[in-house]
């Protein structure tokens, strides 16, 4: 039903696309309220409420002033935003700053001169034509100003018609009178407020006096102002136009008859308001009754029709984030009070999560949801595509952070997977090693082992040389070092090191069945170096005893080749002579 | 700091320079571009902050930077570098290195040349992670390990080197002319000189058993051995790359990826640094004590004797106080560039009083009066 009252002033726009709500000035929006909303969870615990509250209407400010911005540039949605700041702007002063009688009412005309921006307009345009006296749109300018009680600007520019209507001055001159001795609460002074009702109390029987005393009958506009000015409703519903909504109306029956309301008794002058001001026949419209609930001070309604109303979550998860810091959803259904901020934060979240780029924002939303905010993270977070290493290191950081190592894990095995498909052996090595996935360093090692069979030479060399304790992640990474280690011996012509090496890699059979007839073609040079065969015959009677037991084993192999197992047998052979005499020589 | 105001663009900005201004005259920069990511429609964007002849004016609340024009940007920015007056050059997540035109006259950009598959995967795209220039030579390097040299006016590539680096490389800025410098996500520095034919660097430098990988790295503009580098961890090394292995001074300046390191171009005792953990910082050095910095704890007392043979009449500030070593951090002065905590800064960009920074909250932020 809701969804039906669209009226030209009023949209809440039912169809609008998620495309529009991502527009790009309302990017800012959420941009800026991000920053805000984080400033605002950092507010300390530990103060008194009466230090924080200038706080809270300070960033209740903030968001307005974000609003407003947006709005200067942005036509089309325009009216919504201008409904969401009427109805926040109402809620600061009802809710957040929370002020008492005296101050509620000036507060309210500020709210309401906000909203009603085109007094001035006409006022300009007015002013700005030849004879402002005679424009026709004169006294609609000054009976505005007086139904804002913007009463100095209505003098002035009843001045002007002053200055011209020598028959009535006197009457000009009572009325400027009166208009300048309305007393106007201060809240700053001295007098209390009961002082300022009595005040208020024998201005408001003299302007009576005035009317029963027929002092401005012979001038139609003037009577019509101080019917105004002694608060008679049947006037101010005269000009319905003028006034253009009820809550405008609501305000300036407030001024002029009841000046030191309570906020407690909003509602019922509220309700009447309303009543009177609308046609009977028409239901009120989302706009009416959200205020209309504003006025009864029930939050919980206010946030509940804003949630059905808007198609954005923006809205009612900052406002009742900032209500729910001032302590104001716990007097009521206290263990869901948390929760309703809680679900609205993660609704809008989850929303932001979804745009290719507002994700980031979502993160600080679900940080500060105490319950469930984690999960959603973890959930969401895996789904945020990873086209460049820079963002995956974005996300990661992000999950880093707040020490969730599933989804660390999962990011770069999705990393180190593209990098091994493009043949980045490097990158994917490096990836699974900042998974710490044994399993996929052990993949790609065989991938690079593979490739040194094939061409005869590594690749990567940069890489493997400088991996540090990281080598230890898998065995097969493990061997993959230790072996270019190996060659690299071997090429300086460190023998005896390299003999080493080779033992331990094949007794710490980390070396893959595979390359054991690499390890042994590798073994025979060595086994012909003097360095090996003289100087460290244990060495080679080690490797001897273990290439045998390889020799015998890959001779049940099938794909053996014989001319290199008949070569090891001659070397082993030939060795096993020298080192025989050698030992014996050596123990005798 | 009052001189520091956000402006909200609806784009995350991953890349804010300067327009180089003439070495002669004496205004201050007043033109920068931007390029986007992460969106579906990437863009580069034109600013101006207004053109104030005399640096110091008190016109603050005219800086706002307005738009001049912008264009669309096929894939993430990654890097961006004013080729000369007019050009731009960027680097994208699609793996191409495009050069724009910037028409002053009518506040248009065109597309003047654009190397579309510069960098590339066999199955996927390999963003191209940076750009340098030095006109008309443009070296580029990415995410496929490459190395590309190209020159403005012609159509291929004049040298590739293929598989320079088994990891991607991160970044690249000139050290010489015809000598760069690359920095990878293994954490080493490497040397590559165009003057040899082979596809191997001349130098790696790195921090031993350390392969925190390295985002960023920026060159002393008078001392060309003394270079910066920042990485994942935060840490700013300044290295001396002469000196071999191990860098000079490490600090530890941010508390998570440093994406970008300038020294400031005329004043190279400031130096500049932004981070993911949303923070610029400004680094000062306190090179104009009594005594000379690098009798102050310097760790290498060979430097100190090299040191002493500058020339004749050589002024201190030609002995870098960057390479004081780990005592220098206490004569660092750190000046928090930024009014709060934002989400990550991605890039920033100097030139004489005038700072411009990014972020990922999509917002630009103009400084004008950075005290250098």
């Amino acid at each position: 039903p809701f969804l039906h009252a669209l009226t030209p002033t009023f949209l809440f726009v039912s169809q609008v696309k998620d495309e529009d709500i991502y527009s790009p000035i309302l990017r800012k929006l959420f941009n800026e309220s991000h920053h805000i909303f984080v400033g605002l969870q950092t507010i300390r615990e530990d103060l008194p409420s009466k230090n924080k509250k200038p706080q809270f209407v300070s960033i209740s400010k903030s968001y307005r002033s974000v609003i407003r911005a947006c709005m200067e540039e942005l036509q089309q949605v325009v009216s919504i935003l201008l409904a969401i700041e009427l109805i926040w702007n109402l809620c600061e002063v009802l809710f957040i700053d929370a002020v008492p009688a005296g101050s509620l009412l000036l507060h309210l005309l500020d709210w309401v001169r906000l909203h009603k921006a085109d007094v001035d307009e006409k006022a300009r345009e007015v002013l700005q034509s030849e004879s402002p006296v005679e424009h026709h749109g004169y006294w609609d300018v000054v009976v505005s100003y007086v139904l804002q009680g913007r009463l100095e600007e209505a003098r002035q520019m009843l001045a002007k018609q002053a200055a011209q209507q020598y028959a009535d001055k006197n009457m000009y001159k009572l009325m400027d009178n009166l208009l300048s001795k309305m007393p106007v609460y201060n809240p700053g002074s001295i007098h209390t407020l009961t002082e300022f009702d009595v005040k208020w109390r024998h201005w408001h029987e003299e302007v009576d006096r005035c009317l029963q005393d027929k002092s401005f009958a012979s001038n139609v506009h003037l009577e019509l102002i101080c019917k105004i000015l002694v608060g008679d409703e049947d006037t101010l519903l005269e000009h319905k136009e003028l006034l253009s909504t009820w809550y405008h109306f609501l305000v300036t029956r407030l001024l002029f008859a009841h000046p030191t309301i309570k906020p407690t008794e909003l509602h019922y002058y509220a309700q009447s308001c309303m009543a009177m001001f609308l046609d009977s026949r028409s239901a009120p419209e989302t706009l009416d009754s959200i205020l209309l609930a504003a006025f009864d001070f029930d939050i919980h309604q206010v946030i509940k029709d804003c949630s059905i109303a808007l198609n954005n979550w923006w809205f009612v998860a900052h406002l009742t984030d900032l209500l729910d810091h001032c302590k104001l959803l716990q007097s009521h259904n206290l263990h869901f009070g948390s929760n309703l901020r809680e679900f609205l934060l993660l609704e809008y979240a989850s929303g932001l999560f979804n745009h290719h780029s507002l994700w980031q924002l979502a993160v600080d939303y679900f940080d500060h949801c105490p319950e469930f905010g984690r999960v959603y993270l973890e959930l969401h977070i895996e789904r945020v595509p990873l086209d460049t290493e820079r963002k995956a290191l974005k996300v990661l950081r992000i999950c880093e952070q707040r020490q969730m190592p599933e989804q660390v894990r999962s990011i770069c095995k999705i990393m180190a997977k593209r990098a091994l498909r493009n043949n980045r052996l490097g990158s994917a090595l490096s990836w699974s090693i900042r998974a710490k996935d044994a399993a996929f360093a052990t993949l790609i090692s065989e991938r690079f082992l593979q490739d040194y069979c094939t061409r005869g030479t590594f690749s990567d060399l940069d890489l493997i040389d400088n991996l540090g304790p990281a080598m230890l992640l898998s065995d097969r990474l493990t061997f993959l070092v230790k072996y270019h280690e190996f060659h690299k011996l071997y090429g300086e012509k460190c023998f005896t090191e390299a003999a080493k090496l080779l033992l331990s890699l094949i007794t710490a059979k980390i070396a893959p069945r595979s390359f054991w007839m690499t390890l042994l073609t590798d073994a025979l040079p060595l086994l012909e170096q003097k360095e090996v065969s003289q100087t460290h015959p244990h060495l080679s009677l080690g490797l001897y005893d273990l290439t045998v037991i390889c020799v015998f084993w890959s001779f049940q192999e099938e794909d053996i080749e014989l001319t290199k197992v008949e070569l090891l047998r001659l070397a082993l052979a030939r060795n096993l002579a020298k080192a025989i005499v050698k030992e014996g020589t050596v123990d005798a | 700091m009052e001189s520091t105001n956000a402006k909200y663009v609806s784009q995350k900005i991953s890349k804010t320079r300067w327009r180089p201004v003439s070495s002669s005259a004496l205004q201050q920069p007043h033109i920068f571009a931007t390029g986007s990511w992460d969106n579906e429609d990437n863009k580069i964007s034109i600013w101006s902050i207004g053109d104030h002849g005399l640096p110091g004016m008190e016109d603050e609340l005219e800086g706002d930077p307005q738009l001049l024009c912008e264009y669309r940007h096929d894939g993430d920015v990654l890097d961006l570098q004013f080729l000369d007056q007019d050009r731009i050059v960027t680097a994208s997540s699609t793996g191409a290195v495009t050069i724009f035109h910037h028409h002053q006259n009518s506040q248009t950009i065109s597309v003047a040349r654009q190397w579309a598959r510069a960098h590339r995967n066999p199955c996927d795209n390999a963003p191209c992670t940076g750009v340098v220039c030095n006109s008309p030579e443009i070296v580029t390097v990415g995410e496929d390990g490459r190395i590309i040299l190209f020159r403005a006016d012609q159509e291929g590539a004049v040298r590739i080197i293929e598989n320079a680096d088994s990891n991607s490389i991160h970044a690249v800025t000139f050290l010489r002319t015809t000598e760069i410098l690359t920095v990878n996500s293994i954490g080493q520095l490497k040397l590559w000189d165009f003057r040899q034919q082979s596809s191997s660097p001349s130098q790696i430098l790195s921090l031993t058993g350390d392969r925190v990988p390295l985002h960023c790295v920026a060159r002393h503009p008078n001392q060309q051995h003394i270079v910066a580098t920042g990485g994942q961890d935060g840490m700013l090394c300044v290295w001396d790359v002469r000196q071999g292995n191990t860098p000079f001074s490490l600090i530890e300046a941010h508390s998570a990826e440093m994406w970008e390191v300038h020294f400031h171009p005329t004043n190279p005792d400031h130096l500049f640094t932004c981070s993911e953990d949303g923070s610029l910082l400004h680094w000062e050095t306190a090179s104009h004590s009594d005594m000379p910095s690098f009798l102050q704890g310097g760790r290498n007392n060979s430097m100190i004797s090299r040191s002493a043979m500058a020339p004749a009449g050589g002024n201190q500030s030609l002995i870098s106080a960057w390479l004081a070593g780990d005592s220098g951090k206490g004569r660092l002065e750190t000046t928090h560039m930024l009014p709060s905590q934002t989400l990550s800064v991605n890039s920033l960009d100097v030139l004489g009083q005038c700072l411009v920074c990014g972020t990922d909250e999509e917002a630009i932020f103009v400084n004008r009066q950075v005290p250098v």
